[in-house]
């Protein structure tokens, strides 16, 4: 093939994800994007005019290499994209469904300064799903070092530190506190962004590398850190952000009223809204009001029009602009018929006779001064208050550290928000052992807590250097 | 999966089932529960660890077979395996000695009654167990609390075995009388039954611990679905309890979240007659 000229590559338009149908997906859970086709990618791929300072790379937070994998799709090489990906990202089908790409990579991307940026995230979800289906799996490698290292959560971090660790000849053993795992890539995230085969896939992927896996093990309670820190080699602590929090209106605790967490956690771990003889309830109704203007708030109120809410209402304080979602979950849910109500605060709760929530009392916003954040922060408008009626109500405001954990493990340091200190390799104050993902940064990014597990693999591999391993196999 | 020892009928709809959990058994304390989930698809529910044994790796559960969770956790035999046991969750009993202490146990509370009582006696306290249910056969552990309690109260509701009424009628004498009235009062049981006995030793002024059970998914803090009000702040019974301060406690809010799954059709709709007719039109 024949290389392009810049303005031949120029001249391309961004290519169109398929998706399902706006219409027929609002009834239903499977995938909404439906992925590019290897010929779709490539011409995508010719998009990257290959320039000079790779703002993307600098814009990813795990700085993969991506004009370097871009290339290789555009020459139709999907292996060594693959490859690339591989060294630089252990999640890619993941990453390239969920990361925010419009502040990451694709935000900076010279391309969409005038015009669209290159649609990096499809072409990384693109090769890694070609990846899966046409590369053989990961073999365990042949040499072991002996060091046996524990990994707390099966989420994003303790997925990536486990398959780093598993690699360079450690074994690993994840224990996860449910009874499934994936962490919020499995009870949070529905399926319909990110398909649970992907979940499976990695963790698969894992076990064939010679991962071992252990559910129903909660770290602080069925054993303890100290117990881990005795038994293995090193540590890794991932165990996510934590407790849901409320909007301290009177009135949430009224049936009906859930945390996004748990209506989630319902129907994405526990498959309620499927089959619901003898499995796990949840409850529905005509208007479904979601408060709350990130991710979880998106998949919450997409989760409640695919539960047969005619109006799934999305409330949000700020404007769409402010909003924290990904900019494609917006879309999608616009498309779907979501109804969003911008610039509105709760003030209060209300129920029927028999404690079900009949409205919530509401009040409108404008915009001030901006914030800490550097948002503009919303004002409430006097006598602007009015009832919405609706029957359930969704809470999507964000998590605290759980501490579940760390309570039982004085030896941590935390910061003031409880999350664990860690320093630039991902160690704790306590010898051997490491941590990362949201229990220190607080509720971040799949790609974030994929990056630190990356860090704390090198930086445990490190810390074994010079030393014996506890048990000789 | 976790295999189960024994399962024996102790009363109706009632089982004791020992589980082989060796984690749980050696990590567990008094006051603490597990959630387990009978086989693949099914609920995660909150049960109470009556009893261990941790040389044998188990742990004892006593279950109340009434809803669809309950009844096939129950209809595992010995031999037979749970999918999923996790645990022990919770804050333990803050076990200390006070001197004389009631426990009060109603129904099948009764059962995690137990191990609390059975921990303060062995810390030296003198406890006086009551113990209430409907009629004789849902009178429970009588035996079993016997051994270490100091003297023990039966009522049930149709006079069939002790005293006709409700625990809280020893209980009220117990509180009167100078001699006999306990530093604490822990009780375990239906809500109205630990409404009740808080609403009556608040006017004793006698400081008193219940147990509650509200509905729960994780068990472990993360979806708030537990979330009880207690002293006008929202609490997650499964990590900031599930003991608290019966004289704080919200229980006609939680009596109600308690319900929530109870007023739904099998689709998840609302069971409400005038609801449905809004629907219609
Ligand atoms: C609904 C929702 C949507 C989101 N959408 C996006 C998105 O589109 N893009 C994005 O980048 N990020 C998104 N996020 C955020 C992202 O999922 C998290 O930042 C990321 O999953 C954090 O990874 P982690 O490995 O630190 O923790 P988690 O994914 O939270 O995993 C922690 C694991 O540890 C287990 N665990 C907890 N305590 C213990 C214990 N004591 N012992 C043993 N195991 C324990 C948990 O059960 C869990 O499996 C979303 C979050 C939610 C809730
Ligand atoms: S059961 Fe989920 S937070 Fe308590």
């Amino acid at each position: 093939m024949t290389a392009l000229t810049p303005k031949e590559r120029l001249a391309i338009d961004r290519v169109k994800m398929p998706e399902q149908d706006a219409k027929q997906r609002a009834c239903n859970f499977t995938e909404v994007n439906l992925g590019l086709t290897q010929e779709r990618a490539m011409e995508e791929a010719q998009r990257c005019i290959a320039c000079k300072n790779k703002p993307c790379v600098d814009g990813c937070p795990v700085a993969v290499r991506i004009p370097e994998f871009i290339t290789a799709v555009a020459a139709g090489n999907f292996e060594e994209a693959a490859r690339i990906l591989r060294v630089d990202n252990a999640l890619p089908a993941t990453t390239g469904r969920v990361c925010p790409q419009e502040v990451q990579c694709e935000g900076v991307c010279v391309r969409g300064k005038k015009g669209h940026p290159v649609a990096i995230g499809w072409l990384e979800r693109f090769v890694a799903d070609w990846a899966a289906e046409h590369m053989p799996k990961e073999h365990p490698p042949t040499t072991t070092t002996g060091f046996r290292v524990a990994v707390v959560g099966s989420g994003p971090g303790g997925l990536t530190t486990a398959g780093e660790l598993a690699r360079l000849g450690h074994k690993v053993h994840i224990f996860e506190a449910l009874h499934d795992t994936g962490g919020v890539l499995r009870y949070g995230i529905p399926e319909f962004r990110l398909p649970k085969a992907v979940v499976d896939r990695e963790v698969e992927n894992l076990r064939t590398l010679g991962v071992v896996i252990e559910c129903n093990v909660i770290v602080g309670r069925t054993l303890t850190v100290d117990e881990l820190a005795v038994a293995f080699d090193a540590v890794f602590i991932a165990n996510g952000a934590g407790l849901p929090m409320f909007l301290d209106v009177p009135g949430e605790n009224f049936k009906g009223v859930y945390s996004a967490n748990e209506y989630l956690t319902r129907v994405n771990l526990m498959g309620a809204g499927q089959d619901l003889k003898g499995g796990t309830p949840i409850a529905r109704g005509e208007t479904v009001v979601v408060f709350g203007g990130g991710n979880v708030a998106m998949d919450g109120v997409r989760t409640a029009k695919r539960l047969g809410a005619a109006h799934a209402i999305c409330a949000y304080r700020r404007t769409r602009a402010e909003m924290p979602a990904r900019s494609e979950e917006i879309a999608h849910a616009e498309e779907e018929g979501i109804e969003f109500h911008y610039l509105l605060a709760p003030l209060e709760i209300l129920a029927d006779a028999k404690g079900w929530v009949r409205a919530v009392r509401v009040q409108k916003m404008q915009l001030g001064e901006p914030d800490a954040s550097g948002r503009r922060r919303p004002m409430p408008i006097a006598g602007s208050e009015f009832e919405m009626p609706c029957q359930i109500v969704v809470v999507a405001l964000g998590t605290t550290a759980n501490p579940l954990l760390t309570n039982a493990t004085p030896a941590l340091k935390l910061n003031k928000w409880q999350n664990i200190v860690v320093d630039a390799k991902q160690a704790t104050a306590m010898a051997g052992v490491f941590a990362g993902g949201d229990i220190v940064r607080g509720g971040a990014t799949v790609i974030l807590a994929m990056g630190d597990g990356k860090v704390a693999a090198f930086g445990i591999d490190e810390y074994l250097k010079n030393k014996i391993p506890k048990h000789q196999a | 999966m976790f295999r189960v020892i024994s399962n024996e009928e102790i009363a109706p709809q009632l089982n004791r089932m020992v589980i082989e959990v060796p984690r749980v058994a050696r990590a567990r304390k008094p006051g603490q529960f597990v959630m387990v989930r009978c086989s693949a698809g099914r609920e995660r529910i909150p049960l109470t660890i009556a009893d261990d044994d941790p040389k044998a790796g188990t742990i004892t559960l006593i279950i109340q077979a009434v809803g669809t969770s309950t009844k096939e956790i129950v209809a595992v035999p010995a031999g037979g395996y749970l999918t999923d046991v996790a645990g022990p969750l919770g804050l333990p009993t803050e076990i200390e000695r006070l001197g004389r202490i009631a426990c009060v146990g109603g129904g099948a509370g009764t059962a995690v009654l137990f191990p609390l009582a059975k921990a303060l006696a062995q810390a030296g306290n003198e406890v006086t167990t009551i113990i209430g249910g409907r009629s004789e056969q849902y009178v429970i552990l009588l035996k079993e609390l016997g051994a270490f309690s100091k003297q023990v109260f039966v009522t049930t509701e149709d006079g069939s075995s002790g005293e006709k009424g409700f625990v809280t009628l020893p209980l009220q004498r117990l509180l009167a009388d100078p001699n006999q009235r306990p530093a604490a009062v822990y009780a375990v049981g239906p809500v109205p039954m630990m409404k009740a006995v808080s609403n009556l030793t608040r006017t004793f002024g006698v400081h008193t611990i219940v147990s509650l059970n509200p509905i729960m998914v994780d068990g472990t803090g993360m979806c708030g679905g537990c979330r009880v009000t207690v002293a006008g702040k929202i609490k997650f019974a499964c990590v900031d309890g599930p003991e608290f301060d019966g004289h704080q406690v919200d229980f006609d809010e939680l009596s109600a979240r308690q319900t929530t799954y109870l007023e739904l059709d099998d689709h998840g709709c609302r069971l409400d007659p005038q609801l449905a007719a809004m629907q219609k039109d």
